[in-house]
């Protein structure tokens, strides 16, 4: 039994030092070759950080485009999702009320149009994306509120859209702060 | 067809071209045969002469277990201290808190047991140190424990008869050499080139577009997930797991994630049959586990992909499923498939919120943790598997009028008795554990702990209960994931489920390694006509049928007054 001690303490300390300092360490170097050198993708505007490519950010004013409901108020200090069930009530209301909102800001659109991403909050409560279907709801509004064509922003939508993977692996999606930041560019 | 769904097709035969020739090469691995990677065997040498271990030394099963339990009891003693006082030490750029002694005691217990259920956040609940140096750590060598137990199982039936099962330490160094690190270093790899952080750079804070003050999580994340995954720990870096964009920034590493958290699980049951010399039977085990998983994953495809219908009355369009709880990037095919993947086997991580998926997807996850055997997790999915197979040999036994035998060594009373202790000990745990807090919640709701019983569910009725069921099923079944709305860190549920996962780690772990040691102990009984075949489809049949009988006449009730009643609340 004594042997078995001795011999879990020194092999524990040796998996350690493998482990918990060679390894990491190893590839935190290697991380620093990746875009945003192991720390993240930043994103600047005029030479400020305003972002960070793969975390949403809060979009409220009419002349942007709009994220997805976030649990955390896309505050990246945190993560979580609403971890509301399917029926609870207060939930539906939320939904329901996030429903009017959009009808409110987007007067052309017809209900059966809206998408279940533009009205549910997502998992980690910081997606950074929504799907074609919700850009492409808020086209009018935004063209609207900035004067410039629809077909123009409709141009900047499919610009930024992420096609699935090759083509064929999953959904398509888009970058909510990659097309504001190039609407802002116009 | 749609992309989604062809996405996680490609998954899957992805995940099989892996894992397959993976088994094999593990056979040979823990055989001491040739292979390739052999050029590590000075870094292992070194490893054992510092560690003072002679791997010439054979050990029988009760030696294996004691050399197991010691060195996992040391964990739990060294992670405890080091989660109290990590404010005071080092590496916490953060300025994150020390643990109380409750959450202290649930954190270690979840991370040694390969379980990972996670009562506080990453971002603010842990250090630098403490992530990489215990919650990292423990992702290794828990798995790597895992995997050296099933190991000495497969050496009790290599051999006619023994009683030598080799060296624990052996097999538990080389399932990190050979295994777990080289693999962890190409995904981390992976991840990090696809946006993951891996550098030690502490919080950072930008000013968004808008002009919100918005401060940022960030940290060596890539090393843990890739670990977390592959020993299928499931433990996030972060408190939103692989929904979080840092975690998994793309469907790229979607797939990648999905595919490294059943290769091992799937290969260990091939190497098994390669190490035994009983091909046929690994592969029967392999479709029974594989036709289990398909039968819960397409319900859960199909009810995910349906929508909430709560939703769907208000009039929105949910083209491409139910969206609460899941993110874009991945959509709910492929959250669907991840959430039937990590309950069938024991990662428990997850890249959408369970507790916002449909009532019968809650259903069919609960059932996936009850049977904890559809190919399982990291080594114990295969033990856990094997009492089914010795309960399924002794019922087919009965049914025949002969002596049950198992790989030509008789099955006899004390095996029998263990392996129905190991059985019933999973529906005690998760029956009483529910019963017991669902008695605190509805008569001492004002109990002064962190969070006050009346206020731990995040959702009324059905759906309340079965944040409690779900809680103490993953905690018995190792997995670790959650209905995440539940009220969890307080000294009740910390202690409860602290527990809980403890005797459902190691009794299930002690019992088929002592069956095993026993019957590799007994006189080999050559096959004849009378033998009861295991490798045959009616064999398979059979042992579908125990763990159908067993789970379902163990959990019907508790998942009536859950998910059950909720599905038909919604259909009225």
């Amino acid at each position: 039994m004594k042997k078995y001690i001795i011999q879990s303490i020194r092999l524990t300390l040796v998996l350690i030092v493998l482990l918990c300092i060679i390894y990491p360490i190893s590839i935190a170097l290697a991380g620093k070759l990746s875009k945003g050198n192991g720390g993240g993708e930043k994103i600047a505007k005029n030479g400020k950080t305003v972002g960070y490519s793969l975390l949403g950010q809060s979009f409220t004013k009419p002349e942007y485009f709009w994220g997805r409901p976030s649990a955390v108020g896309y505050n990246a200090a945190g993560s979580a999702g609403s971890n509301k069930g399917p029926s609870n009530p207060d939930y539906l209301k939320e939904v329901q009320s996030r429903i009017d909102t959009l009808l409110k800001y987007n007067p052309a659109l017809k209900k059966s149009d809206i998408p279940a991403d533009m009205v549910t909050a997502s998992g980690s409560g910081l997606d950074p994306n929504i799907s074609e279907q919700g850009a492409a709801i808020q086209i009018a509004r935004v063209a609207k509120t900035r004067n410039i064509s629809e077909e123009k922003v409709k141009e900047l939508v499919a610009v930024n859209t992420l096609k699935p993977l090759m083509g064929l692996f999953g959904p398509s999606s888009v970058n909510v702060l990659k097309l504001n930041l190039a609407l802002d560019n116009l | 067809m749609n992309t989604e769904l062809i996405g996680i097709i490609a998954t899957f035969l992805l995940t099989l071209v892996i894992a397959i020739p993976l088994g094999k090469y593990l056979a040979k691995v823990f055989a001491g045969e040739k292979v390739w990677t052999d050029f590590l065997k000075p870094l292992e040498n070194g490893i054992y002469k510092l560690s003072g271990i002679n791997i010439k030394e054979q050990m029988n099963w009760k030696q294996q277990l004691k050399a197991l339990l010691t060195i996992n009891i040391l964990w739990l003693v060294y992670g405890f201290f080091v989660l109290i006082f990590q404010d005071k030490l080092p590496f916490n750029p953060d300025g994150n808190p020390g643990m109380t002694p409750d959450l202290a005691f649930n954190t270690i217990i979840s991370f040694v047991a390969n379980c990972n259920l996670q009562h506080y956040s990453g971002e603010s609940g842990v250090s630098y140190l403490t992530q990489q140096f215990v919650l990292m750590f423990l992702q290794f060598v828990s798995a790597a424990t895992g995997i050296a137990a099933a190991v000495v199982l497969f050496k009790a039936f290599r051999d006619k008869t023994t009683t030598q099962l080799g060296n624990f330490w052996e097999f538990f160094v080389r399932a990190i050499t050979r295994l777990l690190l080289p693999l962890s270093i190409v995904m981390a790899l992976i991840l990090t080139f696809n946006g993951t952080p891996a550098s030690y750079d502490g919080k950072d804070q930008f000013v968004s577009v808008q002009g919100d003050t918005v401060n940022v999580s960030r940290g060596p994340a890539a090393q843990l997930i890739a670990i977390k995954h592959l020993g299928t720990n499931g433990g996030g870096y972060f408190g939103a797991n692989s929904a979080h964009p840092f975690e998994n920034p793309s469907y790229l590493t979607n797939m990648v994630e999905m595919i490294a958290q059943v290769i091992i699980p799937i290969a260990m049951i091939i190497a098994f049959g390669y190490f035994i010399r009983r091909k046929k039977l690994a592969w029967t085990i392999f479709g029974v586990m594989t036709i289990g998983l398909f039968m819960l994953m397409i319900p859960t495809l199909s009810s995910e992909l349906g929508g909430n219908p709560a939703l769907a009355k208000m009039g929105i369009s949910q083209a491409t499923g139910a969206m609460e709880g899941k993110e874009v990037r991945f959509g709910p095919a492929a959250t669907a498939y991840w959430s039937t993947l990590t309950t069938v086997i024991s990662t428990g991580s997850v890249n959408g919120m369970h507790d916002s998926t449909m009532p019968l997807t809650g259903l069919w996850q609960l059932l996936a943790m009850m049977i904890n055997g559809f190919y399982g997790g990291c080594g114990v999915g295969l033990l856990n598997y094997f009492i089914y197979l010795i309960i399924a040999v002794f019922i087919s036994g009965l049914m025949v009028g002969r002596t049950p035998e198992f790989l030509g060594h008789k099955v006899e009373a004390r095996e029998i008795k263990i392996a129905a202790i190991i059985t019933l000990l999973s529906p005690f745990l998760i029956l009483a554990g529910t019963a017991i807090s669902s008695y605190v919640f509805t008569n001492h709701g004002d109990a002064a702990w962190a969070v006050q019983p009346k206020a731990w569910l995040n959702n009324p009725g059905f759906h309340g209960f079965s944040e409690m069921l779900y809680e103490v099923t993953s905690s018995n079944a190792n997995n670790g994931s959650g209905f995440e709305g539940l009220g969890d860190n307080n000294v009740f549920w910390n202690v409860l489920t602290g527990v809980i996962i403890f005797l459902g780690r190691f009794l299930p772990i002690i019992g088929p390694v002592a069956i095993a040691g026993l019957l590799g102990a007994k006189k080999f009984i050559p096959e004849s006509a009378g033998t009861l075949k295991t490798d045959t489809k009616t064999f398979a049949l059979m042992t579908f049928a125990v763990i159908l009988v067993l789970n379902a006449l163990s959990y019907f009730p508790a998942l009536a007054l859950g998910p059950l009643a909720e599905y038909f609340t919604q259909l009225r």
